[in-house]
């Protein structure tokens, strides 16, 4: 029985990995907490929704509860979510980055948050969604352990996803420059990096990235416009837990939360799951007070 | 006489509005010259050279470099007119590696074999970082750091070289290496590289020099030759005192 309760967390784990890649990304970019992270989760889904529709037809792949249609959504969902974090970074957080005080900036993107969430209700009502009335079958893998495989692809994509972004980060040169302003945006613009450019390109990947995890989010529970509002606190004790500024300690950090938050099910009961996570948050840090995989300044 | 590298004339600039760190400084670097700025601390050194990087606005004056007038370039376009700046503190990226560190000095550049030369050509300069090419920056000591930011600055080919204190909180015996590496590097660059360096350890700065600047309240005070400020009695009593200087 536990088994099954740490695979279900595996899942819902994989899916806070891909959100806290996201923010963890533009945290250590940009120098602030962007609350309005999860609702480029919310809209990514949304996004895939619309487009799921549009691509619909054709044959599901194997056991998968939907076809080739879904996956093209998912991209399509990629690049508009990117380009809604583009807008949304024009827009509001341009200007705002210009004071020192960042506080201005996370209070502005909670704000945005609400706004966002609003804006979903009204184009998209407050009733869940689904991307296929078709039923997940779920067999069993191992001894006790039932998954479907639809859940088997979230956790394989998040992995894969997970992969080509450390790859990306450390072999091309984009990724350096990521890297480098990272470290310290003063040099590294006077050492000829157009260190506006690469903001613009941390929001189209942090968002990109998150309506990945939006749509698989979307794919094994529901969709709904609290998804991502539901999920950014947890996202950001995956971020925090790991150290932030660490991608494979975002990756940890979701794991261990979702695996938590779906252990603590069965030992504590459901209505503790969503402090479980911080409860775990805290004493961590306690002991790797930069996050697991933060040791270094 | 040949048209100067980097020309400041009358540079006014200062962080905060009404307070002018710099109050109308004149400084020419030529062709393959190096030329050493010295001063009290607050006499505007680093301002100087954070000031012609583009980090700090100007108020009057003008900056040029052979020719092209600066300020109306940004910051992370010097380094395709031929400027390369290496601040005094935080002059290393700390998380990525030497290698790393040395390639995003090259990132304006397209040049994909050349740049794999100057990097060979950075490593027999500086045999220390080829060593340990793969370890992150943050882990080397103060000087190797120094020689990490310098080598950076120069996989960016440029023909103008600022460094701001290269000699802060390095041993005497690491300040000997680091500027017998400048001179070096100069001799390297077969272009003309010119060199503008920054320093309160003057007397070994002005050692590798051609010249020399003494800044004072926002403004040159002397100026002169590098070998005639060593032996100015003025300078050597207010700036080149026994162990003023951090070293």
């Amino acid at each position: 029985m536990i088994a099954q309760y740490a695979a279900d967390g595996i899942v819902l784990g994989a899916t806070l990995a891909l959100g806290a890649i996201g923010l963890t990304l533009t945290y250590n970019i940009l120098r602030f907490a962007n609350f309005a992270h999860g609702e480029f989760l919310t809209f990514g889904a949304y996004f895939a929704l619309v487009f799921a529709a549009l691509f619909a037809g054709g044959q599901t792949l194997g056991p998968l509860t939907f076809g080739w249609g879904f996956l093209e959504a998912v991209a399509a969902a990629v690049v508009l979510t990117g380009l809604l974090a583009l807008v949304l970074d024009r827009l509001l957080f341009r200007a705002l980055r210009r004071s020192d005080v960042t506080v201005t900036l996370v209070i502005a993107s909670f704000g945005a948050s609400l706004m966002l969430r609003n804006v979903v209700v009204f184009v998209w009502g407050s009733r869940p969604e689904y991307y296929s009335r078709e039923i997940a079958v779920r067999s069993e893998l191992l001894p006790g352990v039932f998954m479907s495989a639809d859940e088997v692809f979230v956790i394989g994509l998040t992995a894969l996803a997970m992969l080509a972004l450390a790859l990306f980060l450390s072999r091309t040169r984009l990724g350096r420059a990521m890297r480098a302003v990272s470290d310290d945006p003063a040099l590294a613009r006077v050492s000829g990096i157009d260190v506006q450019a690469v903001i613009r390109w941390t929001w189209l990947i942090g968002g990109g990235l998150a309506a990945v995890a939006g749509a698989l989010f979307g794919l094994t529970v529901q969709i709904s416009p609290e998804m991502g509002f539901n999920m950014i606190l947890p996202m950001f004790a995956a971020a925090i837990l790991g150290g932030v500024g660490s991608i494979q300690g975002a990756v940890l950090g979701g794991l261990v939360i979702g695996l938590a938050q779906a252990l603590s099910v069965p030992l504590i009961g459901a209505a503790y799951k969503p402090a479980v996570a911080f409860a775990l948050m805290f004493l961590i840090l306690l002991f790797y007070p930069r996050g697991i995989l933060g040791g270094r300044t | 006489m040949s048209a100067p590298a980097l020309e400041v004339r009358a540079l006014v600039a200062g962080y905060v509005p009404e307070l002018d760190i710099l109050r109308g400084v004149s400084l020419e670097v030529r062709e393959h010259e190096i030329v050493t700025v010295l001063g009290p601390n607050g006499a505007g050194k680093s301002t100087l050279m954070k000031t012609i990087a583009g980090l700090v606005p100007m108020r009057a004056g003008t900056i040029r470099l052979f020719g092209t007038d600066l300020p109306g370039v940004a910051a992370h376009r010097m380094v395709r007119h031929g400027l390369a700046y290496v601040p005094q503190v935080g002059n290393v990226f700390a998380r990525l590696s030497i290698e790393e560190n040395l390639a995003i000095g090259a990132c304006a550049r397209t040049d994909r074999a050349a740049i794999e030369e100057d990097l060979a050509r950075m490593y027999a300069l500086f045999p220390r970082l080829g060593e340990r090419r793969r370890q992150p920056a943050g882990t080397l000591s103060g000087g190797e750091r120094q020689m990490v930011a310098v080598a950076r600055a120069l996989m960016a080919r440029p023909r103008v070289l600022m460094l701001d204190e290269p000699s802060a909180g390095l041993s005497p015996l690491m300040v000997g290496t680091l500027f017998a590496k400048v001179r070096e590097v100069r001799e390297v660059r077969e272009t003309g590289l010119s060199i503008l360096v920054v320093e309160q350890n003057a007397r070994a700065a002005l050692a590798v020099s051609d010249r020399g600047y003494v800044l004072a309240e926002g403004r040159e005070r002397i100026t002169g030759d590098a070998h005639a400020l060593l032996a100015d009695p003025e300078v050597g009593e207010l700036y080149l005192g026994a162990r003023r200087a951090l070293a």
